[in-house]
């Protein structure tokens, strides 16, 4: 299984990057950590004319916390750095505690974040994760930059917003709310495998121990990750418990459309879609107070 | 003479190559002038091919030369049926090359030859070919039904039928007391060894002598008919196995490949290399196990087994390949198992469909037929409120009725015969080593949100045989060394080491002095292979032959050489003793200078070496017992073995970390077949399942510790070293135990397996059926 | 297309220099262009392990990798493990406790074992177990794999010297 040939180049720089981009984006891919476009590559079910190797654009590859508390992290920024970091440790403990999920160890040390996100694997766990948690996608192109939400970046398999000329440049995720309850919670046919069913989950509750602000998210049952809009109004304003989990399950085994692959059923899909919910809300209402490293 | 090195645990000395990255495997193989090939697949299930078009890939630079069944012209011959020749299965035989129709995602159509593989498959894009798609079947049920054929000119789909007659089956269910009935299935996998199929076929045009790297199980017949086909006198062809990276049954069978690769070098007059890609290998290479069958028990009350009725379905995919019959036939041949059931009748169909061809893999037709039994025994305990050990305990064959012949179960005029075993100990040593009695008190109990389940699996397994021998041939050289020449293959058994210890025992001379050669068809002119767990049984009772012979002759010469009765001699630790005394007489050394100079013993024999073939068309049985402790997440059908073990009775154990070794690598394999793997067929007969992401292998977070327990208190018989084969039995009963523990912990929810695999969708699915049937 | 690229590194050591196309991927460079043959192809899409060599001190897949990108990189592989007639103690565990079988897919566990144990030199066994997960064997049912890296890991710890092999 060998690639087809292709044109080659390794920018250094981002701007050379956004460059080549506007000239050979249309027949062209960019090549971060390999782990998901390489397989793809090897196997010919992707062809790319022009590969755009960003490896050596070391300016991508930062873990920030600004003081407003937003962590600002660079589209090339290994998975493994994020897995160690001790930044995300302390202000993202849903992404921290995510990448062990992801792959074995020598695929975290060759992929990227932003190679994941624009990827856009439904049964992958950063896109899930980047849209529980709200986060947002600064994209560059010759033409300047614009900011996306994750719920308006994820169109469909394998198909995200990006346009073939735009290069990911960073990704941010809002302050962390200390005291906030989490849990990523997966099915996999093995450890490491992408998810045949995941739900990803906080809430935060107020004084009075009411929740006041939750997402939920579920990934590998439709082909995007998908937020239980309805389900999260159901824990609003109530006290995180056995029989409102239960509630919620039952919404999301309603309103999931899920796919069949050679995994798994959509019924499978819908009930384990249930069930995962309902555990990873018990477990992320044990955690809510406890501070990040629960 | 005290043995030192059989039933030592020897450390491997093949070890070092592989753990310093110095193998040779097909691919590690590079010869001057080497071109590489690709094939081109079928990408329809079914269909006729109205036209292929190699211009454009013909023209790329590069390119050397692509080809298609018409230029392979009247040589052309269909890969040849190699055993289980049941009639009406020589219809389905496969073409090299297809020309007019194809059959199955994956039939090669046309061989492209360029400079690199990268541009080998450039060309095999540019190929272009026209299909006209035709109706396909996947399914034996549906195919039973002939409206669609796949071989269209033989009018049905039902390749051949064998029955067997054992007793009065219709009689005994006639007047038993119970009897059930159960439809069964297992699914559609196979063995994936990690080095995909590879040769390097190298013709030497001005001595017209063929060598082919890589080809492994059956040199020899494999030699013989490659060069029937290129019609070149058989000893010129030199086929080399060299590093093999697994082989599990699937390897070294004759695929089309292995008529193309050195077609194209003999035609180039240069070395061309293939070495297949993990999606071909997943569509090309033999599949396996897609067996069904529906079994009827009849019993007396007291659970006392009278008859067994079987019809067994094999889905033999689109061509009967080099096996013929054997998967469905070798389910079943030991279908009985271990039980004394002395009426048993069955029918076995050989069905035809639009998938990959069937063949073996590991303990064929006996890990479905284990499941199969195994599964209805636990019916039976539950309907006769027996329990399960029990109702097994009371039916096993005794001691007192070994050699016990269950009938002839397998096409030919053989009787199948139990040769040696003790079955109710094997069963109490289990069960023992297992803590089984504490342990069941967990049958069925949920514990956190998960369902408990112990199972129990009893199996049979024939070794050896099949073919009629093996050969060895042992020299002694200087140093002093000794050579020994194997007639079999080596696909990382261990059997470099395991053949030395058996010779030097054999000799009398110490382990060091000992090289191993194998794989090389110039070695030893005759022999068969290495597969069915007969390599230990046949060879190594050659090289013992041949090794002890070399120690009469050698004892021989050096009684004449120093005039003293060689009956008073002794050889071991490589000096020759006078019996009785420590002082060596001779040093080998100089025996050797001795008769390589001057020609003893016989006229015109330097008497250095001995060559031995050991005979036997007899199977020797290993058995044993499987026994798995699960815990089941009812919610997402996850199971996680929490204790599984094997036990099993080898006869006698050469070299027992070896043998561990086998017993670990088979139970995780047959894990990993029983929960995780499936080749699954989608719409329009597409393969699913083409990599990796999508037939899921087990990996180390995946699977239990594996607890094996080697026994040997049933030595065979049939050959003089008692051994049985050691390769297979830990994968036989994987199936049937975890379905069996499977079926205990969600007894409560209804559920009974009767079909593989256990994974998490199909256990839900189960779940939710008898949910749903109970509101 | 066949433009070919100016490829410098180091493997095991040895600085080379040759010029390849841009599609060749690592695992065929170091097999085919440097002839270190020691380093096995499983699956060429990342899951078998197979392929696994150091980039910089990283376990990777070389499958997924392309030879122009491992440009200024160093390289270390199965045959860069023995130091001279010495094998390394992850090499002589494996033989002690049988930990192979057909060998083929026991230089990618040799080198994700070397990375590993440099990064954890105690591990527990179910750290041992985890690390592995990503390295594919058919042969042995992994128990001796995690025998054989406990019992190296008991000898590099306290062994500074021989954390990198030496030429």
């Amino acid at each position: 299984m060998k690639p087809a040939p292709f044109e080659y180049f390794a920018p250094e720089k981002i701007d050379d990057a956004v460059e080549l981009l506007a000239r050979y984006g249309e027949d062209g891919k960019i090549l971060a950590g390999g782990q998901s476009l390489m397989p793809l590559m090897n196997l010919r079910l992707a062809r790319p004319q022009v590969v755009i190797d960003i490896n050596r654009v070391t300016a991508l590859d930062y873990i920030a916390q600004g003081a407003d508390g937003v962590l600002a992290i660079g589209a090339l920024t290994r998975q493994r750095s994020l897995e160690h970091s001790a930044v995300v440790k302390d202000h993202n403990p849903v992404l921290a505690a995510t990448m062990p999920l992801i792959g074995h160890f020598q695929i975290r040390n060759r992929g990227t974040i932003g190679g994941s996100l624009v990827h856009a694997d439904p049964a992958a766990e950063l896109p899930a994760v980047s849209l529980a948690l709200g986060a947002e996608f600064v994209v560059k192109s010759e033409r300047g930059e614009r900011v996306i939400s994750a719920e308006k970046f994820f169109l469909g398999s394998m198909t995200t917003v990006i346009e073939p000329t735009e290069l990911l440049t960073e990704i941010r995720f809002p302050r962390w709310r200390p005291g906030s309850g989490w849990a990523v919670e997966e099915v996999a046919r093995r450890r490491g495998d992408f998810a045949m069913v995941g739900a990803v989950v906080w809430l935060q509750l107020d004084g009075t121990g009411l929740c006041e602000e939750t997402r939920v998210a579920l990934f590998g049952v439709e082909d995007r990750p998908v937020r239980i809009v309805r389900g999260e109004q159901i824990l609003l304003g109530n006290r995180p418990e056995a029989d409102i989990f239960a509630e919620v399950a039952e919404v999301v085994a309603e309103q999931l459309d899920p796919v069949s692959d050679v995994h798994a059923s959509r019924e499978y899909r819908k009930e384990v879609g249930a069930c995962l919910t309902r555990r990873a809300l018990q477990t992320a209402s044990g955690k809510v107070g406890k501070g990040v490293d629960p | 003479m005290a043995q030192t090195y059989i039933g030592a645990s020897i450390k491997r000395r093949e070890d070092i190559r592989f753990i310093t990255g110095r193998g040779t495997y097909a691919d590690d193989i590079k010869l001057p002038g080497m071109l590489h090939a690709a094939i081109l697949r079928s990408a329809r299930a079914h269909a006729r091919i109205r036209s292929i078009d190699t211009t454009r890939a013909g023209a790329i630079p590069g390119v050397v030369w692509i080809f298609t069944l018409g230029d392979i012209g009247e040589m052309a011959v269909p890969v040849p049926m190699r055993m289980y020749k049941i009639a009406g299965l020589e219809r389905y035989l496969q073409p090299l090359l297809a020309q007019n129709e194809v059959r199955y995602v994956g039939e090669p159509i046309a061989v492209a030859i360029a400079e690199s593989r990268y541009l080998a498959e450039d060309a095999l894009d540019a190929i272009e070919v026209e299909y006209e798609d035709l109706p396909e079947i996947l399914d034996v049920t549906a195919a039973l039904r002939d409206d669609v054929l796949v071989h269209e000119r033989t009018g049905t789909n039902l390749a051949a039928v064998h029955e067997i007659h054992v007793g009065d089956a219709a009689a005994a269910f006639e007047k038993a007391d119970y009897t059930r009935r159960e439809m069964f299935r297992v699914h559609r996998h196979t063995g994936n060894p990690l080095e995909t199929r590879g040769l390097v076929a190298d013709f030497d045009a001005g001595k017209r002598q063929l060598t082919v790297y890589g080809m492994t199980k059956l040199l020899h017949y494999n030699r013989q008919v490659i060069a029937a086909f290129l019609k070149l006198p058989e000893h010129n062809l030199h086929f080399i196995e060299n590093d093999i990276g697994g082989g599990f049954g699937i390897r070294g069978e004759l695929y089309p490949e292995d008529f193309l690769i050195p077609f194209a070098s003999v035609r180039l007059g240069r070395p061309v290399k293939w070495i297949e890609d993990r999606r071909e290998h997943l569509m090309a290479a033999n599949h396996s196990r897609e067996v069904s069958c529906e079994l009827e028990i009849a019993a007396r009350r007291d659970g006392t087994l009278l008859a067994l009725r079987a019809k067994i379905y094999g889905n033999m995919g689109a061509y009967v390949r080099t096996h013929g019959g054997l998967v469905p036939c070798s389910t079943a041949a030991l279908l009985p198992g271990p039980y004394r059931i002395p009426n048993y009748e069955c029918k076995i169909h050989c069905v035809v469909t639009n998938k990959t061809g069937m063949g073996t893999y590991r303990a064929p037709g006996r890990y479905e037929s284990c499941f199969f039994r195994e599964r209805l025994l636990d019916m039976v305990a539950a309907d006769l409120d027996l329990d399960p050990v029990e109702l097994r305990r009371k039916n096993l064959i005794q001691p007192e009725e070994i050699p016990y012949e269950i009938g002839i179960t397998r096409p030919g005029t053989n009787p199948t015969v139990l040769d040696s075993a003790n079955f109710p100990s094997a069963l109490n040593r289990a069960l023992q080593e297992f803590d089984y009695s504490r342990i069941a008190a967990c049958q069925g109990r949920l514990e956190n949100g998960r369902y408990h389940g112990i199972g129990v699996a009893y199996f049979v397994k024939n070794t050896g045989g099949l073919e009629p021998y093996e050969g060895a041939k042992v020299v002694l050289g200087d140093g002093p060394s000794v050579a020994v020449y194997l007639s079999i293959n080596v696909l990382g058994q261990g059997h470099e080491t395991a053949m030395a210890q058996i010779c030097a025992d054999g000799l009398g001379v110490p382990l060091e002095w000992i090289s191993v050669f194998h794989g090389n068809t110039d070695l030893v002119p005759f022999g068969w292979g290495t597969f069915a767990s007969r390599g230990t049984v046949m060879c190594g009772n050659a090289v013992h032959l041949a090794a002890q012979r070399l120690r009469q002759k050698l004892l021989l010469i050096v009684g004449e050489q120093l005039s003293l009765d060689p009956a008073q001699l002794e050889l071991h630790d490589g000096n020759i003793h006078q019996k009785g005394s420590r002082d060596p007489v001779l040093d080998l050394k100089n025996v050797l200078a001795h008769v390589r100079e001057t020609v003893r013993v016989n006229p015109g024999e330097p008497a250095l070496e001995e060559t031995a073939y050991f005979n036997s068309n007899q199977l020797t049985h290993s058995y044993g017992v499987h026994l798995a402790h699960v815990a089941v997440d009812p919610e997402t059908g996850v199971v996680e073995i929490l204790r599984y073990m094997v036990v099993e009775d080898v006869g006698r154990c050469i070299n027992p970390l070896l043998v561990h070794g086998q017993a670990v690598g088979a139970a995780i394999q047959g894990i990993g077949g029983t929960l995780f793997e499936e080749l699954v067929y989608g719409e329009n007969g597409q393969l699913l399942s083409t990599t990796f992401r999508d037939y899921v292998l087990p990996s180390s977070t995946d699977v239990p510790p594996i607890e094996s327990v080697v026994l040997e208190e049933a030595p065979s018989p049939l050959n003089p070293l008692g051994v049985k084969g050691a390769g297979e039995g830990g994968i036989v009963g994987t199936g049937a135990v975890l379905a069996n523990a499977v079926s205990h912990a969600l007894s409560s929810l209804g559920v009974k397996v009767t079909e593989l695999p256990l994974s998490p969708d199909r256990l839900r699915a189960l779940i939710r059926n008898h949910t749903a049937r109970r509101a | 297309m066949s433009m070919k690229h100016s490829v410098r590194l180091a493997v095991n050591g040895a600085l080379y220099e040759r010029l390849v196309e841009a599609r060749m991927t690592l695992a065929d460079f170091l097999r085919n262009e440097l002839h270190l043959t020691g380093t096995h192809l499983g699956c060429e899409h990342g899951v078998c392990g197979a392929c696994t060599v150091l980039l910089n001190g990283n376990a990777v897949r070389s499958c997924l990798l392309l030879a122009v990108q491992a440009n200024g990189a160093e390289l270390l592989t199965v045959e860069g493990l023995t130091a001279g007639e010495q094998l390394h103690p992850l090499q002589r565990a494996f033989q002690d406790r049988h930990a192979l079988q057909c060998g083929f897919c026991t230089p990618g566990f040799l080198m994700t074992a070397f990375a590993f144990l440099k990064e954890t030199p105690r591990p527990t066994h179910a750290e041992v177990r985890e690390a592995i997960s990503g390295n594919i064997c058919r042969c042995t049912g992994y128990q001796p794999i995690v025998q054989a890296i406990l019992q190296a890991a008991g000898e590099t710890a306290t062994d500074k010297k021989r954390d990198i092999p030496k030429r």
